[in-house]
């Protein structure tokens, strides 16, 4: 089963790359452009093959390691 | 004072903060590798800076994971003075023994200059030997220093006088509340992001970062 994960800053976290990222598509002429925020996305197999247990896993994957729970979110997309 | 300098892949101020470690306290550090599970019986475990595994994922992520963090985890829990530089810092706040996380610098550039720190608690085995509200000068050089928690954390830190070191007037990082350096809740486990091994000898340029080795040495010894 292959797990995408998606990771975010947490609303209210400052994200100095992601204002970096908007200024130069102001610079590059893209008009209103708003709100831009830099994440992660990591893709992996796992060998699970029930979609629960293998949201579970992932889940801990993140809690432990992908993700830090100080200032990240994550989501986690499954596909048999 | 016996003491142990954690090395992990891509440390890089391994030996400097052991040769301050030998100056101070007149014992050569054990110098452990990060992938063993064995910690000798220390007074002092530190965790030095660098950018292990190459700041992969986050900076001190990977570290916070090294099969030796285990050892380092209980001893920190069990009262062990335990110090955190820099890339040491984010691998204390990355596994736990320190709250909040240090984010990429608010200006995105890596920094790297002498910054005034003012001591913000001297009630510690760190920060014995300076004096409260004292001004030092420490260099910097990172790129992720920006320490965040959210409001709550911020609060108990400052109520329980966990903030040991405050920029002074001069933030290179955008860290909250001027943040440079914490202690636990115990006060045995401190992180810092600026580099007291790097002035720790008149010869490198300065010496306001000896008196963290002395006052260590002292307690400890």
């Amino acid at each position: 089963m292959k797990a995408r994960i998606h990771i975010t800053l947490k609303n209210g976290v400052l994200d100095p790359q992601g204002k970096a990222i908007e200024h130069a598509l102001d610079g590059l002429g893209f008009d209103g452009v708003d709100n831009v925020r830099q994440g992660k996305f990591i893709e992996l197999d796992v060998a699970e093959t029930n979609e629960d247990a293998a949201r579970r896993q992932v889940t801990k994957m993140c809690e432990k390691l992908l993700a830090n729970m100080v200032i990240e979110n994550f989501d986690i997309e499954l596909e048999a | 004072m016996r003491s142990a300098v954690i090395v992990f892949p891509a440390s890089n101020c391994d030996r400097d903060v052991a040769v301050a470690l030998e100056q101070a306290s007149g014992s050569k550090p054990h110098m452990v590798w990060h992938g063993g599970d064995e910690l000798p019986e220390v007074d002092l475990i530190v965790l030095p800076g660098g950018f292990s595994y190459g700041d992969y994922l986050r900076c001190g992520a990977m570290a916070s994971q090294s099969p030796i963090m285990k050892q380092v985890v209980a001893r920190a829990n069990g009262g062990t003075p335990t110090l955190g530089i820099c890339n040491g810092f984010q691998i204390l706040t990355e596994c736990g023994l320190l709250p909040g996380a240090l984010m990429r610098n608010a200006g995105l550039n890596f920094v790297c200059r002498t910054v005034p720190l003012k001591v913000e608690n001297t009630d510690t085995v760190f920060t014995a030997n300076y004096g409260s509200g004292q001004i030092i000068d420490i260099p910097v050089a990172h790129h992720d220093g920006n320490y965040f928690a959210d409001n709550e954390t911020l609060a108990r830190l400052e109520g329980e006088g966990q903030v040991v070191f405050r920029y002074d007037n001069d933030n290179p990082n955008g860290s909250a509340r001027d943040i440079a350096g914490i202690t636990n809740e115990a006060r045995n486990v401190l992180g810092l992001m600026p580099h007291p091994e790097r002035v720790a000898d008149a010869k490198l340029g300065g010496t306001d970062g000896a008196p963290m080795f002395n006052a260590l040495v002292e307690a400890l010894s």
